[in-house]
């Protein structure tokens, strides 16, 4: 029976892999996810089958509440709050991989622990802590529950480091006598603070950096379980999610021009964003109606839009979709530009889009797009800002500089939908804005798409 | 250190570079149906959790248990729900595949 269950798990997490590498296209990722369905079910009703459970109230008691909790938040989430929904399982995944330490740590006595299997136990109550309560800050940030600025206090750092160090001491002790249950509580309970501390000083903007770390973290959790059982099919699986939190979390790092640590640790988005609004009104801007951006429109082969969080703050998506339709029915080619930061979690704006019937293939990578701008006739930018300031290339000064951006500049015209000239997170005041072939559409994304879409239909 | 935990060293350090070699060739056009569905299958914890809250004696090891089959099951299940919520709503281009 132990071979039959073994051998299940390695189909298990070899429906893992092959479900992960079929999420590789979208042609092919809906079935990459029935693979990885496939794959835990496989592996869960194979560990139901284990002679040595005695008692199944528990089990089962367990796992109906857990479908039916998980089955309404999957039902119910709207597509903006996806990435506090990311980070609430994240932080069930790392108290789940705690529980299971904890609980395996009682039902062996304590005193039967080799070393080895010690030191995994408390990096499993650490790792899965750290990832519980971090977790539940990062979404108390993304929800509004708490603010989304950083919260610092003088010796935030050497408090964090001295709370590391204590688990390491604690861990030792733990180790050398794996009889002494108050060093694995308290360990618990430092571990829980630690994961507080060091989500706290994070702000807003740099919460899609978190949640992937968390991610990760919440994998490595499920490892380190995974290691106490000596369970191969956890340790695959949470190796496998641990790169791909790490991975995502160096594309978010690279696609803000920040280090992890300086994310991390710098506490960026302090709320005083006032400093660079400074000699702004000489420069002269060029604002637009509706009615005569409708006619630049109406003059165009191909447009580029930009969206950014702010289009899905408005809820433009659709009607949005509904303008890019018009003006491909009038022949002019319409795609969409998507920075890697442009939501507020990794591919966020993609899955925001191809909720309002965008089609996959409109969605075009910054990388793969940037060229083509200096060809395209209209580029039009809603709720887009740091992402598209020319200030990252070349101002050395500047908190964008080095970020890669979208070569909105390039186009032959711009028009930008904002309610006013105010700068982006970073608090850079956008030369655009104020470029002679900009045209500004001040005014709500959503009114002021509706009022596109009205006079196009009026061509 | 004895024998088996250096074997699922060899095997956790294998998975990361397996890991590695196939989300980098996931698309940033995926990227959030990746989190939740790599979210879904950390949620494998729960085959160590079912484990936990059926064996022994102890009734708080098995009460911890039943709170990690809990948890590790709202992520599976909620996790792969979602994930395929949102796959489902990726469309190519009508007009194009005509």
């Amino acid at each position: 029976m132990v071979t039959i269950t073994n051998i299940a798990y390695l189909i298990a997490a070899v429906l893992f892999i092959l479900g992960l590498k079929n999420l590789g296209s979208p042609k092919t990722a809906r079935r990459g996810n029935l693979l990885a369905m496939l794959g835990m079910l496989l592996a869960i009703v194979v560990t139901l089958l284990d002679k040595s459970i005695l008692d199944y109230t528990y089990i089962i008691a367990g796992m109906v509440i857990g479908a039916a909790i998980g089955a309404v938040a999957a039902k119910k989430v709207e597509m903006t709050q996806m990435p506090q929904m990311v980070a609430l399982f994240n932080g069930f995944g790392g108290i789940a991989s705690a529980f299971v330490a904890y609980s395996e740590y009682i039902h062996h006595g304590g005193h039967v622990f080799a070393m080895d299997t010690s030191i995994t136990l408390v990096l499993s109550l650490l790792i899965g802590m750290v990832t519980f309560t971090g977790s539940m800050i990062a979404f108390a940030k993304l929800q509004g529950l708490m603010t989304g600025a950083p919260i610092v206090f003088p010796g935030q750092k050497w408090l964090n480091g001295l709370l590391l160090l204590a688990v390491v001491v604690l861990g030792v002790m733990f180790t050398m006598d794996a009889s002494l249950e108050v060093t694995l509580i308290v360990i618990v309970a430092i571990s829980a603070v630690l994961g507080v501390l060091s989500v706290i000083p994070i702000g807003g903007a740099d919460m899609p950096v978190v949640i992937s770390l968390l991610n990760s973290y919440s994998g490595l959790a499920a490892a380190a379980t995974g290691f106490v059982l000596s369970n191969n099919v956890l340790i695959i699986s949470g190796a496998l999610v641990g790169a791909s939190g790490i991975i995502l979390t160096q594309i978010m790092c690279k696609a803000m021009n920040r280090s992890l640590a300086n994310v991390l640790f710098a506490a960026v988005g302090t709320a005083d964003s006032s400093g660079t609004s400074k000699s702004t009104e000489k420069k002269t801007v060029t604002e637009y109606s509706a009615e005569d951006a409708a006619l630049v429109f109406e003059a165009a082969q191909s447009v580029i839009i930009v969206p950014g969080y702010g289009l899905a703050v408005a809820q433009a998506q659709h009607v949005l979709q509904e303008l890019a339709e018009l003006l491909e029915e009038k022949g002019i080619e319409v795609r969409y530009a998507i920075h890697p930061v442009a939501g507020r979690m990794p591919g966020h704006m993609n899955v925001l889009l191809a909720e309002a019937n965008v089609p996959y293939d409109k969605l075009v990578e910054m990388d793969d797009i940037n060229d083509d701008f200096q060809n395209t006739d209209v580029v039009l930018v809603i709720g887009a800002n740091d992402v598209i300031n020319p200030a990252a290339r070349y101002k050395k000064d500047s908190p964008l500089y080095g970020m890669p951006i979208l070569n909105v500049d390039k186009a032959r015209s711009i028009m930008i939908v904002k309610r006013s000239l105010s700068p982006g997170f970073a608090g850079e005041d956008n030369e655009l804005f104020y470029d002679q072939k900009t045209m500004m559409l001040f005014g709500d994304a959503k009114k002021m798409v509706t009022e596109l879409v009205k006079e196009v239909k009026e061509l | 250190m004895d024998q088996v935990i250096l074997v699922s060293l060899y095997i956790f350090v294998l998975a990361i570079f397996v890991g590695f070699e196939v989300i980098t060739k996931v698309p940033p056009l995926l990227h959030t149906p990746l989190m939740s569905g790599s979210n879904a299958i950390s949620g494998i914890t729960v085959v160590g959790a079912i484990i936990s809250a059926g064996v022994g004696n102890s009734q708080l090891g098995k009460i911890l248990g039943m709170l990690a089959v809990i948890s590790a099951t709202i992520n599976v299940v909620g996790g792969f729900m979602v994930t395929d919520r949102m796959l489902e709503m990726f469309k190519k281009d009508k007009k194009q595949q005509q």
